[in-house]
């Protein structure tokens, strides 16, 4: 047994326990349980929402939709999704069809480049390696990483650089990383909440993660914000 | 995995680093990987990089439900209450 592995087990089913408490609660009109969940799940259903609409505010908007779209559905939830994916999931899907929406009225191009993830761009600047013609080390590092100070990496402003690079990400890139990385759902939790298959999730997951550590490396060797 | 055997140039394994995270490379494969890592400081270092990200990315939220969203949505809730 791997150490840990069942103590996030036992922490999980706590979670869950305690959900369902609150989940009673709601059913019964308690504000707050309402207001516990609010407080639990608003942000990342924002950010989430973030990642397909073009503004915080009609993000927001989204949000509040879901809040009241998962009260309508309330009755019909049976929980194996967990609160969480299943706030989500609601998000996803109103904040698609508002996308789709949006569309309609905003330029074709400001929506190409808000979607511009398709493409199989590198996880390094290929200027980071030698040539694939070096006699003696193609494709090897050629200005080879270091680590990240872990000082520095604690710090508040770590933490904001990556939420901006997170913001600069193409809309299902950071769909992704905003579930898995910035929320800790599950590769299944996010691939259901986002309709992605696995396979697919990890493909956008890395390319994401890719961006944002060359806007951390850039930072850390520069001090420049991104 | 035979001596001759190259496995990943650097340039290749970076593109590997996530599917290796999450434990989806086939075993031969991670054992490429694995291989490469022992004798490169550089993709250490990249790997380490990429579990930093992760970790400053779980950071990055910004968790205080504004009060205007607070109140819409406590409005909202006595509404379907009724």
């Amino acid at each position: 047994m791997v150490p840990g592995v069942e103590e996030r087990g036992l922490v999980e089913a706590l979670r869950r326990g305690e959900e369902q408490v609150l989940l009673e609660a709601l059913r019964r009109g308690d504000e707050a349980a309402f207001l516990a969940l609010v407080n639990r799940h608003h942000g990342a259903m924002v950010r989430l929402a973030r990642a397909f609409v073009r503004s915080d505010a009609v993000a927001e908007e989204v949000a509040q939709e879901a809040w009241l779209a998962a009260l309508e559905g309330l009755a019909a939830f049976r929980g194996e999704a967990g609160v969480k994916g299943w706030l989500l999931a609601i998000v996803a899907n109103r904040a698609r069809s508002r996308a789709v929406r949006e569309a309609r009225s905003v330029p074709m191009s400001s929506l190409a480049s808000r979607d511009d993830d398709g493409d199989a761009g590198p996880a390094v600047d290929p200027d980071r390696f030698l040539p694939a013609d070096h006699p003696q080390w193609p494709g090897h590092w050629s200005a080879p990483p270091s680590a990240f100070p872990e000082a520095q990496l604690l710090a508040a402003e770590a933490a904001g650089v990556a939420r901006t690079a997170i913001a600069a990400l193409p809309g299902r890139q950071q769909a992704v990383i905003t579930l898995r990385d910035v929320e800790g759902l599950s590769a299944e939790e996010a691939c259901l909440a986002l309709g992605l298959s696995e396979e697919n999730q990890r493909v956008l997951l890395h390319r994401a993660r890719s961006r944002v550590r060359a806007e951390l490396e850039r930072y850390f060797t520069e001090g420049d914000r991104p | 995995m035979t001596p001759s055997d190259p496995g990943p140039s650097c340039q290749e394994l970076v593109e590997l680093v996530t599917d290796y995270l999450e434990s989806r490379l086939a075993p031969a494969a991670r054992a490429r990987f694995e291989a490469h890592l022992g004798g490169c400081d550089g993709c250490v270092a990249f790997v380490e990089q990429l579990r930093q990200t992760v970790r400053v990315a779980g950071r990055a939220r910004e968790d205080d439900v504004p009060e205007p969203a607070r109140k819409a949505l406590l409005e909202a809730f006595r509404g379907w209450k009724k």
